[in-house]
């Protein structure tokens, strides 16, 4: 009965399928023939209702805006210029990955919203995401967090900005050395790219300038988002006899929990972890881009731009101006500690230390920057670091 | 059909004809509607009109031509990704590595785009890419389907266990052997020569993966319903034990079928390096391969539904982001809709055939 009755039906809907797929491709046709003049309808009305109202800014987010990390990092800093700057507008969004998702986001935000500045935070929207969306929309301004823009190859109206937040780090790790009572200090980290390593070997240093002998063990998980393990981690430092534990991974929510939870100290990352870890948090290397995003909003407004030149394609700072700030100190910080800590800071402030001295050596016994002064912040080589140094304890191989 | 019509027009048995037809469109479109009130009510808990959200993700789903493209554009990766999970289906078999098999498509693709450069005319290294992709996410699917058949090691979990070691491979070369020091976004592979990439289809932004996945399912559709190969298939789905009887190669047909589908996944791999990233990296694991298995279980594994649902689902992500930046909605409010249509949908699959309007009348 079933058995005859089947090849009609099919046919059927054979038949059905393929009128669907024609119908759809009328209609892609269709659209295709009308776009041109959507687009060229919508654009005038866009920029003619920009001329007397507030300028919309969009940010745009990897993942949640409350993860105690990245993220929230920058969203503060977004809601801050919201907040100082009369006249400007801010639409976020977030939880966006790095796929076409983030180019149709973009896109959304300058044609709906009618953003005239960008702010796409995470490092892999860059290469293509807001390449392809900056040639394409050339009055629109994108700002990237990362060092990733290049004079005469990338648009005009790119721009990247990006601290020395090994500077916090350098200052935490003094906290760190001088808290620690084992000597022994972890840092959690996530992938071995020269961001995270110079985080790590900054933090070493500091530590080593008050306690020549400490020794920092690095474990590498992998991701930039792996809670499992990174708890596994911070575990396995605790019972080796780790009594200081940070991390750079995107949140460190897990990290400060569980150094919390094992009673041993913990030095935040990104934004303040302190609610987290109420009786271990030491202090941590927070961004600061409420001050940077201020900064350029008030630019934005005096009618300053990337294109025009008025503002710099690439923005660089540490401590001294502002684009990285320490958290406040924890219950568990000594007056001692806290005074090496801000002598530390107040040379980093006014440039007098150097974090990278001359003769510095990797944990293989080679010697990574030449005899001499040292490498200062802005040291092209710096970016490249592929090393980590001596007193860390671990392999950027995995 | 004809014949089938001629003897008997009375209303009655207009039904009865079009009975199975009506509850496969009335069932899901009842799903949909019963998940649209129940996210409605979530946003009004939320403190957003749930009307105003509605509207909204209407225009940023299929208001416009603009709206459309976006749509598309996160569609098109589901529907290849999605066949991975539905033709399996059709043996009886849970597969859910489509994940694991776009990247190794991904994965094929890339180290066959490299190593050939620019040697050969771009649109044959692109063909030998795509066999590449294909036999990439085939073969890993296939494993799954060995496995199985062989070693009686259930594919559900294999399958997705495949996944993370397909991350894993690589994650371990574009961090080590593959790596491109020269890119420092993430670690990478060096990029495909731009003669290799896929472009858009003229006048929008989608790119040609969208045609890709539509011929993919019309193939899919056809083989399955059409074919003695996807009647052998159906049988053993249906019944091993009397397929086995019936002389049909069980074996064969789901290593066949496992490498089909694996390969839908693997090419949707290659579509989204050649078309998208340009060069291998993590970024290629955005969760089109589970947001497939979704589509593919809503779909009913019908691989011409699969299209439609990989619209529909294409339209709800696209309006993820209106739901934040226009109703102040947290960003996991798309997936709480995603969510909540997909147990919907799946709560009405085990309506079928129990509604008494759909059920057949005694005839007596």
């Amino acid at each position: 009965m079933a058995y005859p009755r089947q090849p009609r039906f099919s046919r059927r809907q054979v038949v059905r399928g393929l009128m669907a797929t024609t119908a759809f491709g009328v209609v892609t046709k269709f659209g295709t023939a009308c776009s041109p003049g959507t687009d060229a309808g919508s654009a005038p009305g866009d920029s003619s209702a920009g001329g007397g109202e507030d300028l919309m800014v969009g940010f745009i987010y990897v993942g949640p805006k409350d993860d105690f990390g990245y993220n929230q990092a920058h969203a503060e800093g977004a809601a801050a210029m919201a907040a100082n700057v009369a006249g400007i507008k801010i639409v976020e969004e977030a939880s966006v990955p790095e796929t076409t998702a983030v180019a149709e986001t973009m896109r959304s935000m300058i044609e709906i919203d009618g953003a005239k500045v960008l702010f796409p935070t995470s490092f892999g929207y860059f290469d293509p995401y807001i390449l392809e969306l900056a040639t394409e929309f050339p009055d629109v301004q994108f700002f990237h967090a990362g060092g990733l823009y290049q004079e005469g190859v990338h648009p005009d109206n790119v721009g990247s900005y990006f601290g020395y937040i090994d500077e916090a780090q350098y200052v935490a790790g003094v906290v760190a050395g001088a808290t620690s009572k084992s000597g022994k200090l972890g840092f959690v980290a996530a992938k071995p790219i020269p961001q995270v390593l110079r985080n790590i070997n900054a933090f070493t240093l500091g530590a080593k300038s008050v306690n020549p002998d400490i020794t920092t063990q690095v474990i590498f998980t992998g991701e930039w988002a792996e809670p499992v393990k990174e708890a596994e981690a911070t575990n396995s430092m605790a019972d080796q006899g780790i009594d200081v534990v940070t991390c750079h991974v995107d949140s460190p929510k897990v990290v400060m929990e569980t150094a919390e939870k094992r009673g041993i100290f913990s030095s935040g990352y990104h934004a303040n972890q302190a609610p987290l870890a109420p009786e271990g948090y030491l202090t941590g290397a927070e961004w600061d881009w409420s001050s940077i995003y201020t900064r350029l909003g008030e630019e934005f407004l005096a009618g300053k731009t990337l294109m025009a030149g008025d503002i710099p394609h690439i923005l660089r700072g540490g401590l001294a101006d502002n684009f990285c700030k320490l958290s406040d100190y924890g219950p568990a910080v000594s007056e001692e500690a806290k005074a090496a800590a801000d002598a530390a800071k107040d040379q980093l402030i006014k440039g007098e230390l150097i974090i990278y001295p001359g003769g510095l050596k990797d944990n293989n016994g080679n010697v990574v920057v030449p005899e001499g002064e040292g490498y200062k912040q802005d040291n092209i080589e710096l970016e490249k670091m592929d090393y980590l140094i001596e007193g860390v304890q671990g392999s950027i191989e995995g | 059909m004809a014949i089938a019509q001629a003897p008997n027009p009375s209303p009655v048995s207009w039904l009865q004809r079009w009975r199975q037809p009506l509850e496969a469109v009335a069932l899901p479109v009842a799903a949909l509607l019963s998940a649209l009130i129940l996210f409605g009510i979530f946003c009004a808990f939320s403190g957003a009109n749930p009307f105003a959200v509605y509207g909204s993700i209407y225009k940023a789903a299929f208001g416009n031509w603009s709206a459309w493209q976006n749509t598309l554009i996160r569609a098109s990766p589901l529907m290849l990704t999605a066949l991975c999970t539905a033709l399996p289906a059709r043996l009886g078999l849970v597969i859910i590595g489509n994940e694991g098999a776009l990247v190794m498509g991904g994965l094929a693709a890339v180290v066959a785009g490299l190593q050939l450069g620019t040697g050969l005319p771009a649109p044959l290294t692109q063909i030998l890419m795509a066999i590449a992709a294909l036999c990439g996410g085939g073969l890993w699917i296939m494993l799954a389907g060995a496995l199985r058949h062989y070693r009686g090691v259930n594919e559900t979990i294999s399958s997705l266990l495949l996944n993370y070691i397909a991350i894993a491979l690589m994650n371990h070369l574009v961090e080590g052997p593959m790596r491109d020091a020269e890119f420092v976004t993430k670690p990478s592979s060096a990029e495909l020569d731009p003669g290799l990439w896929i472009g858009n289809l003229p006048g929008s932004r989608i790119h040609f993966g969208l045609i890709y996945g539509l011929i993919a399912c019309l193939i899919a559709y056809v083989l399955i319903q059409r074919t003695t190969f996807g009647f052998a298939a159906r049988t053993a789905g249906g019944n091993i034990r009397a397929a086995r009887i019936a002389g049909l190669p069980v074996g064969k047909l789901t290593l066949a079928v496992c490498f089909l589908g694996g390969s839908c996944a693997g090419l949707a791999g290659m579509v989204e390096i050649a078309a998208v990233q340009k060069r291998l990296n993590a970024s290629l694991v955005s969760n089109y391969g589970y947001a497939g298995i979704l589509v593919a279980f809503v779909s009913r594994h019908n691989p011409l539904a699969t299209v439609l649902v990989a619209i529909l689902l294409g339209g709800i992500l696209a309006s993820g982001g209106i739901l934040q930046r226009s109703h102040n909605l947290p960003d996991a409010t798309v997936l709480v809709f995603q969510g909540i249509v997909f147990l919907c949908v799946l709560f009405s699959d085990s309506l079928y055939g129990r509604l008494p309007w759909f059920q057949e009348k005694a005839v007596s």
